[in-house]
């Protein structure tokens, strides 16, 4: 009989390491608490850095499990039972499964942007989030603020909830700084005559074609780039925002007003994953995402035998690289239902 | 008035919706290169003007895109076009057409 | 603007205020720049709601002004705060109330210093003893005198004579609030409302039927910093400060300006005299200046003390005008009436600023 996988969570890497183990043979049962799968990939237009639809990869990933992965919608896991070398999962509607192996890709939450006070998310109309702007590409209707003014000026915020001791996240969310150049280049092109400043920390555009991106956005668009951190944001009396940074190349303080203001909220540990974690006392590193056992070598293993991670549950990753990740995730759930030993070489492993 | 022996202190702020931009745009549309700057300061680093004066291409370009123009005139006539500069570029930034067009802005200004 | 997001954020910054037996400690300058205000505070307490403020002869100076303007060492002043505490101790009272903004700060970065390094702690008691033989103990309450009055506001609002409102045309006075810097921006869990958008001016205008105005420039300084004033040289950079703020509040066309600390009305009030002798410029409505009041003036307005008792005629900027809008009567012509009906004098008019 073959074995089986349980994957909890139905996002980009749950959905692409269901379709391989199921290729592979193993009978996968994929749990998502939600009524849909894709995770926040649902909520994205287009993708940086090709602007390709998110619909494309979304079809391409629902294509995989579309056969073989047995999968269970509003999953809710009321408990996780080892009993020897397998594990029991219990649903809050009385389901049951019995799992190998399991595969956890809980992935992320976006930063809750009103633990910025001073940025004025929440209490000033004119202050959006990225994801909110997403949504607006999506629904397809002209790019409006919320008070229902066409933007003449566009301010985006870099970093925001990420790189910040003060909200607890020390760590680089890694895709903010390029969807901002994504999104910045969009407005352009629903927008000619917007002007478009986006305010940084460090531009990191680690990523291949990330730069030429940036510079496209620089050549074509004319997008300005100032390097300086938002201090505050207030409302003017026209409900348009200011805003106060250091331009810290001019080494001088900079304020200046926008219509809509975009705050760029990075990646946190979902709440998913926080909760899974605490039910089979699974290790967190210090950032709250997910420990994997060794930093370069282990990067899909837990510390617990038989249970492994995917994902974005381990820290913040592109689509690309949570691609990889399940797939690379998925060598690693193999070998070890194979009886496999090649994590051994690890030291690791044995502590 | 009276005088009490100090004035308000002018702002150092800038002041990105009252800055004049007119030079900039104008640099900006006929030569575009001005636009992929990205700050790093090898142009300055390597400026053998730079090295006896406070000339600074990296803020010139800043400035005159934040709109502070004053010495704009004053600052262009320190670079001896030498195009070392253009050489380090690591974005290829055409430098000796930037100030080239700088000057033409403030020609056709004036 | 939607008041929910700042509600939310009020929920989390509410902090304990003790509801009676008060050890009252006045700041330094506030007799001089608003001399009626702490009576205000005294006579409202005691009087309109009968709670029990003790005030002990002998305490002295928090050294705030000297220990931010880096002339009095850390050392000294918390042997000198140690001493108000021991005042408070001797007289049997635990909950500490100081009148200045600035203090507030100071005793409770002293406290949290306290907290942090209980050596310190130690060798201030030794110090403190060494000095003076007293002791002390930390206070189980320490709230801002404006805390006070926010607690009891809905108590004023319903004994209140006078509503925050526009008379002739019924509608709320527009007041922006301005809260002093050491209030809550060194510790934003102190202040009611935190740091961004504190609660404690909000509350009471709130309460007695004004309208709040949130600026562009609200956080921003009062132009009192202490060094940037106390050098002759330096008071352009004061000025600087306020000139920004009213700049920027001006297009609101607030009726008022309310503040909770010693300082800022100070810098707000006078300050506008001096743009307007210096520039021409001046804020208020007909070449006058927008008026600045303290929180205990205010209150006192509501609860229909005379405002000459108040001490408003001491501002630079005219309170008559919006007296006439909420319909406080006054008479003009006792102004400037000592105790006793005895004639002060009246002040010179400034060139510019239009005053009554």
């Amino acid at each position: 009989m073959a074995k089986k996988v349980v994957v909890i969570g139905g996002g980009i890497a749950g959905m692409e390491s269901s379709a391989y183990l199921a290729e592979m043979g193993y009978d996968v049962t994929l749990l998502e608490k939600e009524n849909s799968l894709g995770g926040h990939l649902r909520n994205w237009e287009r993708l940086f850095p090709t602007m390709r639809l998110g619909q494309e990869v979304l079809d391409f990933l629902k294509l995989g499990i579309e056969t073989k992965v047995n999968v269970i919608r509003n999953a809710n896991i009321l408990k996780i039972n080892r009993i020897d070398k397998r594990f029991q999962i219990e649903l809050e509607r009385g389901a049951s499964f019995n799992a190998d192996a399991l595969l956890i890709t809980t992935g992320y939450d976006l930063f809750d942007a009103t633990k910025k006070e001073e940025y004025g998310y929440g209490i000033y109309d004119n202050v959006i989030t990225s994801a909110e702007l997403e949504k607006m590409f999506m629904e397809g209707k002209s790019i409006l603020t919320p008070t229902g003014k066409i933007p003449k000026k566009i301010g985006l915020i870099h970093c925001v909830g990420s790189r910040d001791e003060k909200v607890g996240h020390v760590y680089c969310s890694k895709v903010c700084c390029v969807t901002a150049v994504k999104q910045a280049i969009e407005l352009k092109e629903k927008l000619s005559a917007v002007e478009i400043y986006c305010f940084y920390m460090d531009m990191r555009m680690y990523g291949m074609h990330f730069e030429s991106l940036y510079k496209e956005a620089q050549e074509k668009h004319a997008i300005n780039f100032i390097r300086g951190r938002l201090s505050e944001a207030c409302e003017n009396q026209d409900q348009s925002i200011l805003i106060k940074v250091e331009d810290t190349l001019a080494g001088r303080p900079l304020k200046l007003s926008v219509d809509l203001l975009v705050l760029m909220v990075g990646f946190i540990p979902s709440k998913g994953t926080k909760e899974i974690g605490k039910l089979m006392e699974l290790e967190f590193g210090t950032n709250g995402f997910y420990k994997t056992k060794d930093q370069h070598t282990l990067t899909n293993v837990s510390n617990i035998p038989g249970v492994f991670f995917a994902g974005s549950c381990t820290g913040p990753k592109t689509i690309t690289n949570t691609v990889t990740d399940a797939r690379a995730a998925v060598t690693t759930v193999a070998s070890y239902l194979e009886g496999y030993n090649l994590e051994i070489r690890t030291k690791a492993f044995f502590q | 008035m009276i005088d009490f022996g100090y004035k308000i202190q002018a702002d150092r702020q800038i002041n990105l919706d009252t800055t004049d931009k007119d030079l900039a745009n104008f640099v900006r549309k006929h030569e575009n290169s001005f636009n992929i700057c990205i700050g790093c300061g090898t142009c300055t680093a390597s400026c053998s003007a730079g090295n006896f004066t406070n000339f600074n291409f990296r803020k010139l370009q800043l400035f005159i895109c934040r709109g502070e123009i004053a010495d704009v005139k004053t600052e262009i006539a320190k670079c001896m076009l030498c195009g070392k500069c253009q050489l380090a570029c690591p974005r290829g930034v055409n430098t000796r057409n930037v100030i080239m067009t700088i000057r033409k802005g403030l020609e056709e200004q004036l | 603007m939607k008041i929910e997001g700042k509600q939310a954020l009020w929920k989390d910054y509410q902090k304990e205020i003790a509801d009676d037996n008060y050890f009252y400690v006045r700041s330094c300058i506030r007799q001089s720049f608003f001399p009626g205000s702490e009576t205000a505070f005294l006579n409202i307490m005691r009087q309109d709601l009968g709670k029990d403020v003790y005030e002990h002869p002998c305490h002295t100076t928090c050294t705030g002004i000297g220990y931010h303007s880096d002339i009095v060492p850390l050392e000294t002043t918390m042997t000198v705060v140690a001493r108000q505490f021991a005042l408070m101790t001797e007289a049997g009272y635990k909950n500490y109330v100081p009148s200045c903004v600035t203090s507030f700060g100071l005793y409770t970065e002293i406290l949290d210093i306290w907290h942090h390094f209980p050596e310190t702690l130690a060798k201030t008691r030794e110090n403190l003893k060494k000095a003076t033989g007293r002791e002390f103990q930390i206070p189980e309450n320490l709230a801002h005198a404006s805390d006070i009055i926010y607690k009891f506001r809905k108590e004023i609002a319903a004994k209140a004579k006078y509503k925050l409102i526009n008379k002739s045309t019924n509608q709320p006075i527009k007041v922006v609030e301005h809260i002093g810097c050491h209030y809550s921006k060194m510790f934003p869990s102190k202040g009611v409302g935190g740091a961004e958008y504190p609660y404690v001016l909000v509350g009471m205008i709130e309460e007695w039927g004004g309208e709040v105005i949130d600026y562009p420039e609200r956080r921003h300084c009062c132009g009192f910093g202490f060094r940037q004033y106390l050098v002759q040289a330096n008071r352009g950079y004061s000025i600087a400060c306020s000139h920004k703020k009213f700049e920027s509040m001006q297009p609101f066309k607030p009726d008022l300006i309310l503040t909770n600390c010693p300082g800022c009305p100070m810098f707000l009030d006078k300050w506008q005299y001096a743009i307007a002798e210096m520039e021409g410029k001046t804020y208020g409505e007909n070449g006058q200046g927008i008026p600045v009041f303290t929180y205990e003036e205010l209150a006192g307005l509501v609860l229909g003390y005379n405002p000459w008792d108040l001490g408003v005629q001491l501002h630079q900027v005219s309170c008559e005008p919006l007296l006439d809008k909420i319909g406080i009567p006054y008479d003009a012509d006792k102004k400037y009436e000592g105790i006793n009906g005895q004639k002060l004098g009246i002040p010179e008019m400034p060139l510019t600023l239009k005053c009554c």
